[in-house]
């Protein structure tokens, strides 16, 4: 038991917290039944606050480890604080893969299910919530095993819950069977966000995982041009001498923090124009590790220090395909405010879940990352949310560290209800975090 | 709680008004702060302040009187200010002061202590009760209102500048002690800035005003610097006053 203090992966709003590592089910339910404020953390990968807890506890879930053998059916039972990294490397080898996967491995399963964080294949196989069978769950009201069958109000109210519900202690969840470690990549360069956006609508149903890099900082013609790459998992007889190995771990460090002017938006400009530059116009059926196509990020430990001593914000939305301007609009505000942003990733989406707080919606999602430090930047993403609310959509609470209460409200129109399951299995409000403390997400 | 850009959502300002400290809140509340509680001693500039903070965007105000003549106070006051917002404060700003006035101070013990308690002993006990209440509570910034005068005491009112001088160096200390906590001080030295503190004075060069202090002041918050100047360039010409001959010194001070 130590003070911490704790901050997301954007290395703002920092507080200090007890910090715990329960080793079982055990563990945890004596800590809920000890404390007044208390929230699970697993490897600190959300942007934002949402796992810290100003002056409360903080359960640090990696000790809740275990990977069970993967059944022939594809069914694996993992302790919450396994990291997708932990469980690619486990059943790789086996011919089986996450069935989702986030931008970097290193996440808990736990993590994974509190923010029910998506990939790449959204648009095709939805949030890592959906591929879930069962999990554990220790509440301050008792242990429960949820399902969508079994307490199915509980379990989508966990998946993407922000913690608030509960702490996941294992998942049971259905793998994806694969023949090789590559994928085969299509590649496209496009100089306009129309353009682009145009190729999505019309192509990304052929393909499992999709992903466009958006230059949010070229105005006029050119504004929002993209790469978009494309993939699905290699069979065997698509490419020679395959294999089934877990990719490489991460070969650079960034050992301290940046000046916190290196992000500037000179330096982001030519970043940007490089890595356009760099993207063939057009290739098809290249085949890439899993490492560098899923998690490119994951070769660079520490990478949130670039950012410098102030930290960065991610700000991302779903707006319904009904209002795809609203996409073309912000990147608009953005480029116009000369707020510096790094290439932001635009991606279609598929349906959410049935719970309160799902995030995805069927349309279009942006992401964007945005060092801390100019004046205009609060006011700028002020205006982004009045963009993405007026299009009937929302921000992503897993990156977000500065939205404002009133209007998280408004996007997550099924809020009550989420904060009444809250309320029915945590009727004391022990289930906290700044986030929660924030946006106002759950009743006193 | 606090974003992440250093904007609170609730502010506590402990001589609540202060011009200088009222130009922040205005300038808090435009931007995200809707909570404002506002303690000092006189009931009426008080709930002016308030009315001002409410017009500009704070949705909840209220108001405690103390008097920073009685340190006594000092833990009901900030329990009452803690009370009226009832959650995790973000920002509490310690805006007490008086300029006293120096003639008199210099001839009169009891008026001479009265301005080292208003500008010293009062403030200090407030930090020192805020000190243990942020580090349990694991978050919150305190921006303590200082003065360049601060850096190096001036002859024409040094029963000010020395009581600031002190707090001042407390809080440099007290910041270091509050590292790894969650919890931050950050000191703002103002110069010569037209207010009712100051009015009918001489000004002096580089003379400003609260809302250009505001302005420097809150992104100074926003970057987290320990010790904001405003105007800024008083940084650099404090470098060189604090170190100039006494000769010198002394000149200027008396002009």
């Amino acid at each position: 038991m130590s003070r911490q203090v704790l901050y997301g992966w954007g290395r703002t709003a920092p507080s200090a917290a007890t910090v715990v590592e329960p080793q079982s089910a055990h563990d945890v339910t004596a800590h809920l039944h000890t404390s007044t404020a208390a929230i699970a953390r697993g490897l600190g990968r959300s942007y934002g606050d949402a796992a810290q807890l100003a002056g409360g506890l903080v359960m640090v879930n990696r000790e809740l480890g275990g990977i069970s053998p993967v059944n022939p059916r594809g069914e694996v039972t993992v302790g919450a604080g396994v990291s997708i990294d932990e469980l690619i490397r486990e059943c790789l080898p086996q011919g089986w893969f996450v069935p989702v996967t986030p931008g970097t491995r290193q996440v808990t399963v736990g993590g994974a299910i509190a923010a029910d964080v998506h990939g790449k294949n959204h648009h095709v196989d939805g949030s890592f919530g959906h591929h879930l069978i069962s999990m554990e769950l220790v509440t301050p009201t008792g242990t429960f095993t949820v399902s969508p069958t079994s307490r199915p109000e509980l379990f989508w109210a966990t998946v993407g819950g922000m913690g608030l519900t509960g702490v996941v202690v294992e998942a049971t969840l259905r793998m994806l069977p694969v023949e090789t470690d590559r994928v085969l990549v299509d590649t496209q360069r496009f100089k306009d966000l129309d353009s682009v956006m145009s190729e999505m609508l019309s192509g990304d149903h052929r393909y499992r995982y999709s992903v466009a890099w958006v230059d949010c900082m070229t105005r006029g013609a050119s504004m929002g041009r993209a790469i978009l790459t494309r993939g699905d998992h290699a069979r065997r007889d698509q490419v020679e001498a395959p294999t089934l190995l877990p990719p490489r771990g991460s070969r650079i460090t960034v050992p301290f923090d940046a000046p916190s002017g290196l992000l500037n938006p000179a330096t982001i400009r030519l970043f940007n124009e490089a890595w356009y530059r760099a993207a063939p116009k057009s290739k098809v059926a290249q085949p890439q590790g899993i490492g560098s196509f899923f998690h490119p990020l994951d070769g660079v430990t520490a990478w949130n220090r670039l950012y410098g001593r102030r930290g960065f914000v991610q700000y991302q939305f779903a707006v319904p395909d009904s209002a795809g301007d609203a996409v073309r609009q912000s990147i608009e505000t953005l480029s116009n405010s000369k707020v510096p942003s790094f290439l932001a990733v635009l991606k279609r989406f598929g349906e959410g879940t049935p719970g309160g707080l799902s995030f995805p919606m069927p349309g279009w999602t942006l992401a964007l990352d945005l060092p801390v430090g100019p004046a205009a930047l609060p006011q700028v993403l002020n205006d982004l949310d009045d963009i993405v609310l007026a299009a009937g959509g929302r921000v992503y609470l897993a990156k977000d560290s500065r939205l404002e209460a009133h209007k998280a409200h408004a996007m997550y129109p099924r809020l009550h209800e989420f904060a009444t399951t809250c309320q029915e299995i945590d009727p004391q409000g022990i289930l906290s975090s700044d986030l929660a403390r924030r946006l106002q997400l759950i009743r006193k | 709680m606090e974003n992440a850009f250093g904007q609170p959502h609730n502010v506590i300002v402990l001589g609540g008004s202060s011009d200088i400290a009222t130009a922040i809140v205005r300038q808090l509340v435009a931007a995200r702060t809707r909570t404002v509680v506002l303690a000092g001693r006189n009931q009426h500039l008080l709930d002016e302040a308030a009315s001002s903070a409410a017009a500009h965007g704070a949705t909840a105000t209220a108001t405690v009187i103390f008097d920073a003549k009685d340190p006594d106070n000092v833990a009901a006051t900030i329990d009452a200010c803690f009370a009226a917002v009832g959650e995790p404060i973000d920002l509490v700003i310690v805006a007490v002061g008086t300029l006293g006035d120096q003639d008199v101070d210099e001839n009169n013990s009891a008026s001479a202590a009265v301005t080292a308690t208003v500008n010293y002993t009062w403030p200090v006990a407030a930090l020192s009760e805020l000190r243990g209440r942020l580090i349990a509570q694991g978050t919150g910034r305190i921006l303590v209102i200082s003065s360049v005068t601060a850096i190096r005491v001036s002859r024409r009112n040094y029963h000010y500048g020395a009581a600031k001088a002190g707090l001042d160096r407390y809080s440099e200390a007290l910041a270091v002690s509050l590292e790894g906590t969650g919890v931050s001080v950050q000191i703002l030295r103002p110069g010569f800035v037209h207010s009712k503190m100051t009015a009918g004075m001489k000004a002096v060069p580089f003379a400003t005003t609260p809302d250009a202090v505001a302005t420097v002041t809150v992104a100074g918050l926003a970057s987290g610097e320990r010790v904001i100047h405003a105007p800024r360039i008083l940084k650099w010409v404090f470098l060189v006053l604090r170190h100039a001959p006494t000769a010198i010194w002394s000149k200027l001070g008396s002009r």
